[in-house]
C-alpha cells in the first residue's frame, strides 16, 4: 500500500514536472502555426514570402537565451517553406554562442550584446577576408513584474526602481513610492526584490538602463553579472517570474513574454506625460530613438536610455544575430542568407509581437536588408 | 539475524579456486597474463585519469586565477566579465561547508536511526518494503529533487521559519526577516532526504554484520535491546558509519541541480541560516555557465579546482579517522 502510494506520488511530481516544462517551452512557438506560407511560395515577388533560392542542408547557430522563442518561430515557418532546410538554433547562452561563431562551429549566433573589440579581432581567423557584423533582429523590452495584493497600478521611475534593488527603499509604503502613486493603497509590507542569479543580458540591460538614467541611486559598472549587495535571486527569467508569482512583496525583472498568468507589471514613469507600459509597441518607440553606431557594415546600436518621448518604454534589450560580412562558408551562405532575409523582412518582423518580442524600427530593419543582401 | 550473515558470506567460495589455482600451478598461462594485463591497465588507468583531470582543472585554474584582481581566496564578488575580473571563492566554499554540515546533522541521526529499527526492531515483514522504499530515495533524479523542493518544500517551510524565529531567533543562527525561504537550511534540509539513501543502506549493511555472539553475550548479560545496540552493535559499525556519512557527504559537496533550483544565490555571507542568500560550488558553475566567456569558464573551473580539493580532505580525512578506529573494531571482530 504504502509503495503503491508512493509511486503514484512520484507520478504525480512527474508528470507535473512535465506539463511544467511543456508550459515553458510552449510560450513562444506554438500560437503562429495558423499563417504558414508554405503553399504561396511560388509567388516570388510578393515581400511576405519566404524565398528559398538554393538554401539547403543543415545549418548550426547556438547564442542568446533572450530570442530562442523568436527563432524557434521563425525556424518553424521558414523550414515548412523550405523544406531541404534544418535549422538548430541552440539557446546556451550568448557567450557560449559568441565562442562558438568565432572558432567556426556555426554559421550564425545570436547575442544579447554587440562584440566586443577582442571578439571582432578574434572573428577575423572566421571570417576570410571579412569579420563579425552586429545584426538587430529582435527587440524586446524587459517588463518589471510586481506583486503587491491590493495594488493593481504601479507607476515607478529609475531613481525609484534602482533605490528598491539597491535595497535602499525596503518598504511599499516608502513616501518615494507613494508620491508616485498617490491613489494606490500601499500596504506596510517588506519589499522583496527578485534578481537573475545567473549571469544574463537582461541583466545587463536592465541595469544599463539604472545606470544611463540615475547613476546616483545605482553606482556599479554594470554588465551581465548582478552586481548589487543583497536582495534574492532565482534562475532564469522563468524562475524570477515564478518566485514573484508566488512571493507577496516581490517585485523582479524579465522578458515580457514571462509577464504571463495574472503577474502585474510596473508603468515607467520616465518624464513623459503619461506613465509608459511596457508594451511590444511601446519598446519598438524607443528602440526607434537608437542610433546606429557600428561602423562599416555591423550595425550595433546605441540605445536612448533617457527618451522622454511620449508612449516610448525605454527598458529594452535588442538582440543580435552575428554573421561574417565576407567569408562565410560557402555550404551555410545560402542557407543562412535565406533565412535572414526572411526574419528581417516584414512578415518574420510581425511574427516578433505576435510572441512579445519587439520589431526592430523601420528605418533601422531596412539598413539592415541591405546588409543581408551583400553578404558573402 | 543469522540468515543475512549467511548471505553475505555465500558469494565468495567462487574466486578461490581461481586463486587456489594460481598458488598450485605456479606457471603463467595466456589467460593469467591478460587478466594480470587488464587488472593492472584498469589501475593504471584510473590514475592517469585522475593526474589528467588535476592537470587540467590546475592549468585552466591558473590562467583565471593569474588575471583575478580581488584575492582569489577571500573576495566576496563573482564578476568575470568586469574589465580587472573579481571574483573569489570565500562564499562559495562557506556555502558549500555550511550546507553539508546541515545536511549530516540532519540526516546521520535519522538514517542511523533507520538503520538500527531495520535490522534490530522491524517486523521481518516490513523490512523488505522499507528497504525498497529507501532505494526508491536513491533512484530520483536531483532535478526532480529541486523541482519539488522549489515548488513543494519552500512553500512550506514558513511556518517552521517563523517557528525557529520566534523561539530561537536570538542565536542569530535562525533568525529571520522574511525573506522567500530559499535559504541554506532549507538546502540542507532537501540534500539530508537526498543523501539519506546513501548513508541508510551502508549502515544497514554494517549493521548486518555484527557477529551474533556479541549481541547474544549481551543479552546473556541481561542487557536489553537498547543496550545491546549501545554495547555490540554500535561501537562495532561506528567506522562503517564515518565512511557512510563520508560518501553522502560527498553527495551533498557536489549537488547541483536541487541546489540551484533551490536557493537564492547571492554574493555574501550571512550568519543567519533562514535568511535567503550564499551559494555553493556546483550552484554558481550551474548557474553561470551558460553565459561565460571562455575567461569566465577558466574562472568557473578553478572553483572546481578548489571543490576538487575540499572533496579528496574530506575523504583523506574520513580514512584517516577509519584507520584509527580499525583496530579496534577489529579487535571486537
Amino acid at each position: 500500500m504504502k509503495l503503491q502510494r508512493m509511486n503514484r506520488r512520484a507520478l504525480a511530481l512527474g508528470a507535473l514536472a512535465v506539463s511544467g516544462a511543456l508550459a515553458l517551452t510552449a510560450c513562444g512557438s506554438d500560437d503562429t502555426g495558423g499563417n504558414s506560407n508554405g503553399g504561396d511560395s511560388s509567388n516570388a515577388a510578393a515581400p511576405s514570402n519566404v524565398k528559398c533560392d538554393d538554401a539547403k542542408g543543415q545549418l548550426l547557430a547556438d547564442g542568446s537565451s533572450a530570442q530562442k522563442n523568436a527563432i524557434d518561430a521563425w525556424v518553424k515557418q521558414f523550414t515548412s517553406a523550405c523544406q531541404g532546410v534544418q535549422i538548430n538554433y541552440k539557446g546556451g547562452g550568448s557567450g557560449a554562442g559568441v565562442t562558438a561563431f568565432t572558432q567556426g562551429q556555426v554559421a550564425f549566433a545570436g547575442s544579447d550584446s554587440a562584440l566586443k573589440p577582442d571578439e571582432v579581432t578574434a572573428s577575423k581567423k572566421v571570417c576570410t577576408g571579412g569579420q563579425g557584423i552586429d545584426l538587430p533582429m529582435v527587440g524586446g523590452p524587459i517588463a518589471v513584474g510586481y506583486n503587491v495584493s491590493g495594488v493593481d497600478n504601479l507607476v515607478l521611475d529609475a531613481p525609484t526602481l534602482a533605490k528598491i534593488f539597491n535595497n535602499k527603499i525596503t518598504n511599499w509604503n516608502d513616501p518615494a513610492i507613494k508620491k508616485l502613486n498617490p491613489d494606490a493603497k500601499l500596504p506596510d509590507l517588506k519589499i522583496q526584490a527578485f534578481h537573475r542569479s545567473d549571469d544574463s543580458g537582461t541583466t545587463d540591460n536592465f541595469t544599463k538602463y539604472l545606470i544611463a538614467t540615475s547613476k546616483s541611486d545605482w553606482p556599479y559598472d554594470g554588465g551581465k553579472t548582478w552586481q548589487a549587495k543583497g536582495g534574492q535571486s532565482a534562475s532564469g527569467s522563468s524562475g524570477v517570474a515564478q518566485q514573484v508569482k508566488q512571493t507577496n512583496g516581490a517585485i523582479g525583472y524579465f522578458e515580457l513574454s514571462y509577464a504571463k498568468d495574472g503577474l502585474k507589471t510596473v508603468d515607467l514613469d520616465t518624464g513623459a506625460a503619461q506613465p509608459v507600459k511596457a508594451t511590444v509597441e511601446n519598446a519598438t518607440k524607443a528602440i526607434s530613438e537608437a542610433k546606429v553606431v557600428g561602423t562599416g557594415k555591423d550595425l550595433s546600436l546605441e540605445l536612448n536610455y533617457g527618451t522622454k518621448a511620449e508612449g516610448a518604454y525605454p527598458m529594452v534589450l535588442v538582440t543580435y544575430e552575428i554573421v561574417c560580412d565576407k567569408g562565410n562558408k560557402s555550404d551555410t551562405l545560402p542557407g543562412t542568407k535565406a533565412f535572414l532575409r526572411y526574419i528581417a523582412s516584414e512578415d518574420g518582423q510581425k511574427i516578433l509581437s505576435e510572441n512579445d518580442y519587439a520589431p526592430i524600427p523601420a528605418d533601422i530593419i531596412s539598413q539592415v536588408r541591405t546588409t543581408i543582401e551583400g553578404l558573402s | 539475524m543469522g540468515t543475512p550473515t549467511q548471505i553475505t558470506d555465500a558469494p565468495p567460495p567462487a574466486p578461490q579456486p581461481a586463486v587456489d589455482k594460481r598458488a598450485v600451478r605456479g606457471a603463467t598461462r595466456p589467460g593469467d597474463r591478460i587478466f594480470l594485463g587488464l587488472s593492472r591497465g584498469s589501475g593504471i588507468l584510473l590514475l592517469v585519469i585522475m593526474a589528467a583531470i588535476a592537470v587540467f582543472l590546475t592549468y585552466r585554474a591558473s590562467l583565471a586565477i593569474s588575471k583575478d584582481q580581488g584575492n582569489f581566496l577571500t573576495t566576496f564578488q563573482w564578476d568575470t566579465n568586469l574589465v580587472p575580473p573579481n571574483f573569489g571563492i570565500a562564499v562559495l566554499a562557506f556555502g558549500t561547508v555550511v550546507s553539508s554540515i546541515v545536511a549530516m546533522v540532519i540526516a546521520v541521526p535519522v538514517a542511523v536511526a533507520i538503520a538500527l529499527f531495520l535490522t534490530h526492531y522491524a517486523p521481518r515483514r516490513l523490512r523488505g518494503p522499507i528497504a525498497y522504499v529507501i532505494d526508491l530515495l536513491a533512484a530520483v533524479p536531483s532535478i526532480v529533487y529541486g523541482l519539488w523542493g522549489a515548488l513543494v518544500l519552500v512553500p512550506h517551510m514558513n511556518g517552521l521559519f517563523g517557528w525557529l524565529n520566534d523561539y530561537l531567533g536570538w542565536t542569530g543562527i535562525f533568525s529571520w526577516e522574511g525573506g522567500a525561504p530559499r535559504s541554506m537550511l532549507t538546502v540542507g534540509i532537501l540534500l539530508a532526504i537526498m543523501i539519506l539513501p546513501i548513508i541508510t543502506n551502508v549502515s544497514r549493511e554494517v549493521f548486518r554484520q555484527v557477529p551474533q555472539m556479541h549481541e547474544e553475550a549481551a543479552l546473556a548479560l541481561g542487557a536489553t535491546r537498547w543496550e545491546v545496540i549501545r554495547m555490540a552493535v554500535i561501537p562495532f559499525g561506528r567506522s562503517g558509519v564515518i565512511s557512510a556519512s563520508m560518501l553522502g557527504l560527498g553527495r551533498a559537496l557536489g549537488e547541483t541541480m536541487a541546489v540551484a533550483t533551490v536557493l537564492s544565490p547571492t554574493f555574501d555571507i550571512q550568519a543567519s541560516l533562514l535568511d535567503p542568500g550564499g551559494g555553493t560550488f556546483a550552484q554558481n558553475i550551474a548557474s553561470k555557465f551558460g553565459e561565460a566567456t571562455e575567461f569566465g569558464r577558466d574562472a568557473l573551473i578553478a572553483s572546481g579546482l578548489v571543490l576538487f580539493v575540499i572533496t579528496l580532505l574530506v575523504n583523506g580525512a574520513a580514512r584517516a579517522i577509519i584507520a584509527r578506529r580499525k583496530e579496534y573494531s577489529g579487535a571486537n571482530a
